[in-house]
């Protein structure tokens, strides 16, 4: 079933095209469907892990690497994937309401659940190198989408910096688990996880930390990586509140919860993972001081939400993991909310500048309701959800000293402060900028209200009754990140202590900040806020195209003698310097017991590959070419590989045609090489001839490994049904190979087709036309 | 090209060499032959036919875009390593099934042939491919 659920994903995601020809405008609520129904799974399962009963799978996949189709769902695989479940069908509904019928909803669908599926994947995988797998395939499914309207260069850009970024980091990710595989003895993240003591005292340990941190916080837009997720809030906004502020963002904070039983508990785990959270997280705030636009502000209070979590996970006491689970809940449903109202505010009003809205709770009241639960929760104004989380966040950091609970209190603040600018401003509080609205602007359709009425319901729901999920899924993720059976109680009301008065501290500052929002703004915009490897990112992405520039200028010259020589004498020198290394070799014993044929076959060859290089017109050429080549052919029939032989003289019969085709458009045989030339050609022919035949007979001499020969003629019949050796070998002892070369084959004719077919279509007479134009375009 | 001489023979050729093709394939597997060297004869054929007929000719009697022949090949040759891992065995694994025929001995099939098959394919459609697009260059 674990398993249906996660394929399934990928099984929607192939037939959404075909589902949204037929549902159209209906399509969101049909696709929902699947994510609903995985949700009540999730849930379905969550009391059974109470009772220690954790679903786990595995089909082997490759044996020798370590490798298997391990899933396992224990509580924190379940934390996420309830999130990733339940606002996946609420971003589904939504967005067939945002894109109405204007946009190509088919491929939109087929990317969101293909990104469902992977991070489904992701959560779920018991296997470093699966885990590694989907984690890519989130990366590349969140780069179609931000790229998801294409023909707008920015959303371009940012789609290739998120793809590079995140796809770097994971490339050193992998590296990192390689490594933790080989310490640990296994991939299985499972057995991995208790080995916390072998790990932590290996001489790698470090190298293998450093090189997981930094896949997880390239995908978690922790500083210094944080810059790719501003740019990718290009995205339609569906995307960006489900990819870029409720899930895939979060894959990176998984990973370190998940990892921390078995890589936490140093001195430099709690300085790199809570000291960059805690920058990330002031970080994320202070940048968001300079925005206007309610996506980009979201987006900075994203990366500052996404530092807390770490900072949470950096810290790691029970009370901070605590924390980390519920903040991770809290931050979905509140943030989710919020993206989806500015996406239905951005759709009514066309505009998404803070400055410019205000008023808006008369003519978009469901939204407005929504998003002030939302920003409440956010806020942490007590008995909502983001309150509760916020409380134990500041416990955990208060437990570890002042210095931790002022940056948490400083983090929370500058989040109270972007709360009601998005989610209180644009509804309450009239505009400061005066637009004449271009229409009415109404309430969004059903399909926008639902997830922002849900999701912010929820915010105050699970504020009231904590205990609802404390039961359920914090015990049981505290229990799977912990590695110990935890009880947790959560209420909505711990009485007044020190805690609760920070939070009133935190909640009577932010608004502070927000009255003097206006002043604040003045000043922001005259010191810009800029900070990041934004411009370093920009620079060694020009240098990687410049220099791509350079060696394909110098490489790729057009000139096919040049390209041969080039591979020709590259050739040499590799074999020539293995011989050298190699010492020479013994010659093998030459028997010059030959048969009259086969000398008469030699002397063909050699007469004929005269023939060819003094040949005074091509078809000569080709002819002696083609000989020679029957020669060869001949020889293989001699020595028993008839197979070859065949194959051998059909090809050479088929050169000569092919030959003879392109040489009808060919202009008239002429020799135009100086003599110079025509001898340097000739020296360099010699000397591969010679390295070869010298090459040949070394090798036939040399045996380093023992032959494989008798394994093909011992296990031909029995394994493989077959006599003739050949056949079988490459149909199935090394079918791999085959299929590989019939790809190479395909590849190739398709080449050769497109480049002729090309040629053909600019000498037609539209083609003519375009050609002109393009030459015209070039002179002006 | 239109040597009365070659056009005789190429008819009386194409249907032989076609036939020898398909028979070079279903012994490949005891005897020589083979997929790839099948593939190659049936080009053959095609190629001389269009030498003598002209390449339009040549691609009505083929009905088949030999573009479309390669796809078909390639998916076929792939498609058969998905069949064994739908068994849960190592992708690629050759699996047989006999078929007793009496006084005749028996007839064994397996996948191998489907995968000689889509290699057949494929090299005739490469094949055909290149021969016609340099035949078609105007």
């Amino acid at each position: 079933m674990l398993i249906v659920a996660v394929i399934s994903g990928f099984g929607l995601a192939f037939l959404a095209p075909t589902i949204c020809r037929f549902a159209k405008q209906k399509s969101g609520w049909w696709l929902a469907i699947l994510p609903v129904f995985l949700t009540l799974y999730f849930l379905t399962l969550l009391p059974g892990l109470a009772s220690g009963q954790i679903p786990a799978l595995s089909y082997e996949w490759s044996k020798e690497l370590g490798l298997t189709f391990a899933f396992r769902a224990d509580g924190l695989s379940l934390a996420f994937a309830l999130l990733v479940s339940g606002i996946g069908a609420l971003v589904a509904i939504y967005a067939s309401g945002y894109f109405g019928n204007k946009a190509p909803i088919g491929r939109f669908y087929l990317w969101l659940f293909f990104f469902m599926a992977s991070m489904l994947g992701v959560v779920f995988s018991d296997n470093l190198i699966l885990l590694f797998v989907f984690w890519e395939l989130t990366s590349l499914s969140s780069f179609m989408l931000i790229g998801f309207e294409q023909e707008r260069e920015e959303a371009r850009a940012a789609a290739i910096q998120a793809l590079l970024v995140t796809g770097s980091g994971g490339l050193v990710m992998l590296a990192g688990f390689v490594l933790l595989g080989q310490i640990g003895g296994t991939l299985e993240l499972s057995a991995l996880l208790l080995k916390g003591e072998s790990v932590s005292t290996h001489p790698l340990y470090l190298a293998v930390l450093i090189l997981i941190l930094i896949g997880a916080f390239t995908k978690s837009a922790q500083v210094p990586f944080h810059f790719w997720l501003p740019n990718a809030m290009q995205a339609p906004t569906p995307v960006s509140t489900y990819l870029h502020a409720a899930t895939m963002v979060k894959a990176g904070v998984y990973l370190l919860a998940r990892l921390s039983l078995v890589l936490g508990g140093s001195s430099f785990w709690f300085w790199a993972v809570g000291g960059i959270g805690a920058l990330t997280m002031i970080l994320g705030g202070y940048l968001a001081f300079s925005q206007t636009d309610l996506k980009r502000y979201l987006a900075y209070s994203t990366i500052s939400a996404l530092g807390s979590l770490v900072m949470a996970i950096g810290i790691g006491s029970e009370t901070a993991l605590k924390a980390m689970v519920l903040f991770l809940l809290a931050h979905g449903l509140y943030k989710g909310t919020l993206f989806l109202v500015t996406g239905a505010i951005d759709h009514e009003c066309k505009t998404r500048d803070v400055r410019e809205l205000g008023g808006l709770w008369r003519s978009m009241p469901y939204n407005a309701a929504g998003s002030t639960l939302a920003a409440l929760s956010m806020a942490g104004v007590p008995l909502f959800f983001g309150f509760v989380a916020k409380e134990y966040l500041y416990e955990a950091a208060y437990k570890v000293g002042a210095f931790w609970i002022s940056l948490a209190i400083i983090g929370a603040l500058l989040n109270v402060f972007i709360a009601f600018r998005v989610g209180i401003e644009p509804f309450w509080l009239p505009s400061q900028i005066e637009v004449k609205p271009s229409k009415h602007v109404h309430e969004a359709p059903w399909s926008m209200r639902i997830g922002p009425l849900i999701l912010g319901g929820l915010s105050l729901l699970l504020g009231l009754f904590p205990q609802i999920l404390g039961r359920s899924i914090v015990s049981s993720a505290l229990t799977a990140a912990l590695g110990r059976p935890v009880e947790v109680k959560l209420a909505a009301w711990h009485g007044v202590n020190d805690i609760f008065l920070l939070s009133l501290l935190t909640l009577g500052l932010g608004v502070g900040l927000f009255a003097v929002r206006q002043d604040l703004q003045r000043i922001a915009e005259k010191v810009s806020l800029r900070w990041g490897l934004d411009g370093l990112y920009k620079r060694s992405l020009d240098f990687l195209f410049t220099l791509a520039g350079f060696q394909t200028r110098t490489l790729q010259h057009g000139y096919l003698r040049y390209y041969l020589i080039t591979i020709i004498v590259a050739v040499v020198a590799i074999t020539a310097g293995g011989l050298w290394r190699w010492g020479g070799g013994t010659l093998p014993y030459l028997s010059w017991d030959i048969y009259f044929y086969e000398l008469g076959i030699a002397v063909i060859i050699v007469l004929s590959a005269f023939m060819a290089t003094l040949s005074r017109s091509r078809l000569g050429a080709v002819a002696a070419l083609g000989v020679a080549g029957y020669g060869v052919a001949s020889i293989y029939l001699l020595f028993g590989a008839p197979d070859l032989a065949m194959t051998q003289f059909l090809i050479e019969s088929l050169t000569v045609v092919l030959f003879v085709l392109a040489f009808y458009h060919l202009p008239n045989f002429a020799q135009l090489t100086p003599k110079r030339e025509r001898l340097r050609d000739v020296f360099i022919a010699l000397i591969t001839g010679g390295l070869m035949t010298i090459f040949v007979f070394v090798a036939s001499g040399i045996q380093i490994h023992p032959t494989i020969s008798p394994f093909f003629v011992e296990n031909s019949l029995p394994l493989a049904h077959g006599r003739n050796i050949v056949n079988v070998i490459l149909v199935d002892f090394r079918g791999l190979d085959t299929l590989g070369e019939i790809t190479v084959l395909a590849i190739a004719g398709l080449g050769v087709f497109a480049l002729l077919k090309l040629r053909l279509d600019l000498r037609t007479a539209k083609g003519k036309k375009s050609a002109e134009e393009i030459a015209k375009g070039g002179d002006q | 090209m239109t040597s009365l001489i070659l056009r005789t023979m190429v008819r009386l050729l194409l249907p032989l060499l076609l036939m020898f093709s398909v028979f070079l394939l279903l012994r490949g597997h005891n005897e020589p032959g083979g997929g790839f060297v099948g593939g190659l004869m049936a080009a053959t054929g095609f190629a001389l036919f269009s030498i003598a007929f002209g390449s339009e000719t040549a691609r009505r009697i083929l009905r088949i875009d030999p573009l479309a022949l390669i796809g078909v090949g390639l998916s076929l040759a792939l498609l058969t390593g998905l069949i064994t891992l739908g068994l849960n065995q190592p992708f690629l694994t050759g699996i047989w099934f006999k078929f007793p025929l009496g006084s005749f001995g028996k007839l064994e099939l397996g996948t191998p042939l489907l995968f000689d098959l889509g290699v057949y394919l494929t090299v005739w459609g490469v094949t055909l491919t290149i021969v016609f697009a340099l035949e078609e260059v105007k």
